[in-house]
């Protein structure tokens, strides 16, 4: 090769053989790693697919909604309403709580905490972010009941659907708090100096200013946040109750099933029955649903990011 | 600046051409400025300003890039007081009340005093929300379509926009766009408008409609008008000042110092002092 390049004059413009070997091979590896992420997500709806269709082949149709029936896989009864509504009360009490909480922290951050506050802050609330979910469902069972859902619902049940809706709610807090305060950071300067300019105080410019200019962005952190919260396990799992299956309920201080849920509880089989037949099918119904629709909401808080980066 | 010597650099500025006492424009002073000096962290961007800025006037700030003159237009409505660091010594008199009096809210003095910015900074709103709102935070309660119309009236822009006021006020032309911050700003009826190199980001027919505009405004506003173009500054303004910037002792610091200031006329055909000179005929800056 280096010969074929050498010119008559002698100037040999080909390079190191060696090094453009090299070049290749980086990108190849670094090509390979980004290709794995998309077998693996194919891998997972193709292992989803099959199984949910073999579900569906078994299991009597209508019986997938029958709220009075509940979701007791393991009698046969498959009403997808209970545990969509469990998925529903959970992740709604969850963004009840994070919503404002996130949002109020992303305002302060991003307009009126002073760099340095704002240095101490953000690094805590990106430990929030940390926090095993583990120990946040742990947390819900041992001071949210007895603390805050015992004191709105006396009587209330040790295992119930609002301390995990609470408790979720703290999980996805930080993460709408850290969307959010890149879109009310992004919104440029020359907004709030307009605001100013005309003699606007500091609140009228943050919520007629900033926030609607961010809006696209708020949205996107809340839809990112719901979609977090819907595939929230460990919470529910731990304290939301119901292990075997659900009646359907819509009381928050009652204890109910998740998605999520219904599936750890299908997989890890704690109730040591085989049960009928696409029992265990069933899980794989469930997971296409969920994935589903967190994909569905990935892809509208996709667009909602996407408007927010074309405007001003 | 043949006079730097190697050995007193800090001595730069004191042999640059002697200082004649600033003239005064004629008619009522809306802005006194005694000895301004403006800080940003230890960083000194301008120092020992004076002047007076006369009622229903277009005063032009004019000079090089990194002269100061935006500062010192911040300083009228105390839009310096958005940053962190910023510190003012000296004193800004507005109708005679010491703007950086410890009792003065700085809100009170924008809602009198408002400002067009360099680049047009319409809110992603509509048309009509945009000038609805400066009134509507000023807690304006009466007919705000008649304060839309109007604004857009005396900014110029009513014909053009009369039939999609509800649009997004995003998708006017960049020009239209500035008169529409020139509207936004009027709803507010300020007694002066600051306006920062309005022009800089528009193309020379936009610029004509704001010239000609700015001449229907200073009837019933003072305008004060940092321009970076000299022949701007010569057609559209009464009174002209000229910052410059001089070496500080630290390298690559400017502070910015006010030159001349003096008639329009004046200052473009028989400037006294020499740099002012070398500005306007284009040898420098």
């Amino acid at each position: 090769m280096a010969q074929a390049a050498m010119s008559p004059t002698g100037i040999d413009l080909s390079g190191n053989p060696r090094r453009r070997r090299k070049e290749t091979l980086i990108r190849r590896v670094f090509q390979a790693a980004a290709v794995v992420s998309v077998v693996v997500s194919a891998a997972i709806v193709f292992s989803l697919v099959g199984r949910a269709g073999y579900f569906l082949a078994q299991v009597d149709l209508a019986t997938l909604i029958a709220p009075s029936d509940g979701w007791f896989p393991r009698r046969g009864s498959f009403d997808v309403m209970t545990i969509f509504a469990g998925t529903l009360l959970v992740s709604g009490i969850g963004m009840l709580v994070a919503a404002p909480l996130g949002l109020g922290a992303a305002i302060y951050l991003s307009e009126y905490a002073r760099p340095r506050v704002r240095r101490y802050l953000k690094p805590i609330l990106e430990i929030l972010a940390g926090v095993p979910s583990v120990v946040l469902g742990f947390f819900a069972i041992t001071w949210i009941t007895p603390q805050i859902v015992e004191r709105i619902v006396p009587g209330a049940q040790f295992f119930n659907m609002a301390a995990a809706g609470i408790a979720v709610g703290i999980l996805i807090t930080p993460l709408v708090a850290a969307v959010a305060e890149d879109a009310f950071r992004s919104v440029p300067q020359s907004l709030r100096e307009a605001s100013y300019g005309m003699g606007a105080r500091k609140r009228s410019t943050t919520l007629n200013v900033v926030v609607p200019a961010a809006v696209s962005g708020v949205v996107a952190s809340l839809i990112l946040a719901l979609s977090r919260a819907i595939g929230e396990t460990m919470i529910v799992a731990i304290a939301s109750g119901a292990t075997g299956g659900s009646a359907f309920t819509l009381d928050p201080a009652a204890p109910g099933q998740t998605m999520t849920a219904a599936m750890t509880a299908l997989a890890i089989g704690s109730d040591q029955v085989r049960g009928t037949e696409g029992t265990f099918e069933s899980l794989y119904f469930i997971g296409l649903l969920l994935f589903l629709i967190t994909l569905a909401l990935n892809v509208i808080s996709d667009r909602f990011v996407r408007r927010v980066r074309q405007k001003y | 600046m043949e006079t730097v010597t190697t050995d007193s650099p800090r001595n730069v500025h004191i042999d640059m051409g002697a200082r004649k006492p600033n003239a005064r424009p004629s008619g009522e002073p809306v802005f006194e400025v005694a000895d301004l000096a403006v800080y940003y962290g230890p960083f000194r961007a301008i120092r020992d300003v004076s002047m007076s800025i006369a009622q229903h006037q277009i005063t032009a700030l004019i000079g090089p890039s990194g002269c100061g003159k935006t500062t010192m237009l911040r300083c009228f409505n105390r839009m310096n007081d958005l940053i962190e660091t910023a510190r003012v010594e000296g004193s800004v008199r507005y109708h005679g009340a010491d703007l950086y009096d410890k009792r003065v809210d700085p809100v009170e003095v924008r809602r009198r005093i408002g400002m067009v910015f360099q680049k047009p900074n319409p809110f992603p709103k509509s048309i009509y929300d945009n000038i609805a709102f400066g009134p509507k935070v000023a807690g304006f309660k009466g007919d705000l379509d008649d304060v839309v119309e109007e604004s857009l009236q005396k900014a110029a822009l009513w014909d053009e926009v009369r039939n999609r006021l509800k649009e997004s006020a995003m998708g006017l032309s960049g020009g239209q766009q500035q008169r529409l911050c020139i509207a936004r700003c009027i709803a507010v009826r300020p007694d002066v408008i600051l306006m920062d190199e309005p022009c800089s980001a528009l193309d020379p027919i936009a610029t004509g409609r704001i010239e000609d505009l700015m001449q229907n405004l200073k009837d019933e506003f003072t305008i004060v008008v940092v321009t970076h173009n000299m022949q701007q500054a010569a057609r559209v303004s009464d009174m002209t000042a000229f910052f410059t910037a001089e070496v500080n002792e630290e390298q690559d610091r400017r502070t910015g110092v006010l030159v001349e200031y003096d008639k329009t006329e004046q200052m473009f055909t028989n400037p006294s002092d020499e740099r002012t000179e070398n500005y306007v005929t284009g040898r420098f800056g």
